[in-house]
């Protein structure tokens, strides 16, 4: 579908997608995340950015709860994130979530890496989880590769291969922490424009990278988080052209200008 | 010259007074009943020990520092003499059936504490992301270790699962204290009773034992480069 891209035309009602209240987190002495407040609507895509150790990945993993949080609430469309057991195991499969380090079942091929979700966690029938996987394999473009082991594959196939795994659950947002950050930079750009395309189709998704050129490309809005909090948010056009905050400004000039 | 030959022919009527193999074939029962009894329980017990539940790790960790620093002689006698005199606890109406279960039995609970590090140490060599992208796909606890990472942490686990293998193949001799008829039993009766060719005995038990071991060693080795996971 030809979605538009303008968030606000998506999210035209209703509650957040994913909604984020007075998260706080702590690692020891550290204050990882510090009181994060954060909505996202339906079909939005949101880049975070950050210096490294400003707790974007933390964010990220703390929405499907891969990270405990110590204080706060998380709602994944209006439902409050649970904290333990089988309800959580089953808001889990609403959130795609894709690695920096892919993290494709080593054991596993690359048809059993995608229909092992379908069929294990929703109880779809082999038959129609092949079908499912294989056409989301085509639409990554490494269907030819399905028979494979993960460590035969190449980085930037296997990072397509982990949105195909996410994807085959259906979810209703889709997380990516620093997807690209272990590619080689060859690899990096096959990977983005599966995610581009995911965008465009109306996913609603929320990426931590440093790939500005994404962020430009596909994002509705970017979050700049530093020291835990989040400092700034606009569009990415007013994001990159005119940052407001002195974090900002000073991180914005440290990579853009080489 | 023919002195040797006498030796060698006091032997052979040893051998065909005394039964080796058979001895030997019961020491491979146990092994294998006990290898089977003491990798499921020590499947059950890796699992506590990695399991989110906090009492069942520590139950784990209870039950493998009990049994792996009590000596199995002890677990044996206490098979025989608590489990099955004191108590009356008979798997069998068959005396000799009864106590080769209870071998069995304590060979299993004492190997299952070997076992269940062993399987342990495979655990550590899958990545925690492996069980955070099944935890992620919304597989529970059980269903990831299942599908995800117990299948991975056994093809990282079979060498040290064959150490504890051979480790229990050899103490198989321990049942000999529940009077079970297998291996080191029959070799001390054929010491006390034929004294004459006694270093022929223990190089016959010595070499019965490398015979069924070697095999084991060679099996795993080759199980654990075959079905190495690729990273």
């Amino acid at each position: 579908m030809a979605a538009p891209t303008g968030a606000a035309a998506r999210a035209a009602s209703g509650q957040p997608l994913v909604q984020l209240k007075d998260v706080n987190k702590h690692f020891g002495a550290l204050h990882v995340l510090r009181n994060i407040n954060l909505e996202v609507t339906k079909g939005e895509v949101v880049v975070v950015i950050g210096p490294s150790g400003s707790g974007k990945s933390t964010l990220c993993r703390a929405i499907n709860r891969l990270e405990t949080i110590d204080d706060g609430d998380i709602l994944i469309d209006g439902n409050m994130l649970p904290s333990e057991g089988k309800a959580l195991a089953r808001l889990r499969a609403d959130v795609g979530m894709v690695f920096q380090s892919f993290n494709l079942f080593a054991h596993k091929s690359i048809l059993e890496n995608v229909t092992l979700g379908p069929i294990k966690v929703k109880g779809m029938k082999p038959a129609a989880a092949k079908e499912l996987a294989m056409g989301l394999l085509k639409r990554v473009g490494v269907d030819n590769q399905a028979h494979k082991l993960p460590a035969q594959l190449s980085g930037g196939q296997q990072q397509r291969v982990a949105i195909a795994r996410a994807l085959a659950m259906k979810p209703k947002v889709m997380l990516f922490d620093e997807p690209t950050s272990a590619l080689d930079p060859e690899m990096i750009n096959e990977v983005l424009d599966t995610m581009v395309q995911l965008a465009k189709e109306g996913m609603t998704m929320i990426v931590v990278t440093h790939e500005m050129g994404f962020a430009r490309k596909a994002a509705d809005r970017v979050i700049f988080m530093a020291d835990g909090q989040i400092v700034e948010q606009a569009t990415p056009e007013e994001f990159f052209t005119n940052p407001k905050s002195p974090r900002a400004k000073d991180f914005l000039g440290k990579i853009l200008n080489h | 010259m023919d002195s040797l030959s006498e030796y060698f022919q006091s032997y052979l009527t040893a051998l065909e007074t005394y039964d080796v193999v058979a001895a030997l074939w019961v020491n491979i029962q146990l092994t294998f009943w006990a290898g089977l009894g003491s990798l499921v329980l020590g499947t059950v017990l890796a699992l506590m020990r990695i399991s989110p539940v906090p009492s069942f790790r520590w139950a784990g960790a209870a039950y493998v520092n009990i049994f792996r620093n009590t000596p199995l002689t002890i677990i044996m006698v206490f098979c025989i003499l608590v489990a099955v005199f004191q108590l009356q606890l008979n798997l069998s109406s068959d005396f000799d059936f009864n106590f080769f279960l209870w071998a069995i039995i304590g060979l299993s609970v004492y190997h299952a504490a070997f076992v269940c590090e062993a399987i342990r140490s495979g655990v550590n060599t899958v990545p925690l992301g492996q069980a955070e992208a099944a935890r992620a796909i919304g597989l529970s606890f059980l269903p990831a270790a299942r599908l995800i990472v117990l299948p991975q942490a056994f093809r990282g686990a079979i060498a040290p699962l064959g150490n504890t293998l051979i480790a229990l193949t050899k103490n198989t001799t321990v049942a000999t204290v529940a009077s079970v008829a297998e291996a080191a039993g029959l070799m001390k009766t054929m010491i006390e009773f034929r004294p004459d060719v006694i270093m022929a005995i223990f190089a016959t038990f010595a070499l019965g034992f490398v015979v069924i071991v070697i095999p084991i060693g060679l099996l795993t080795t080759w199980l654990s480069k075959k079905l190495a996971v690729a990273r």
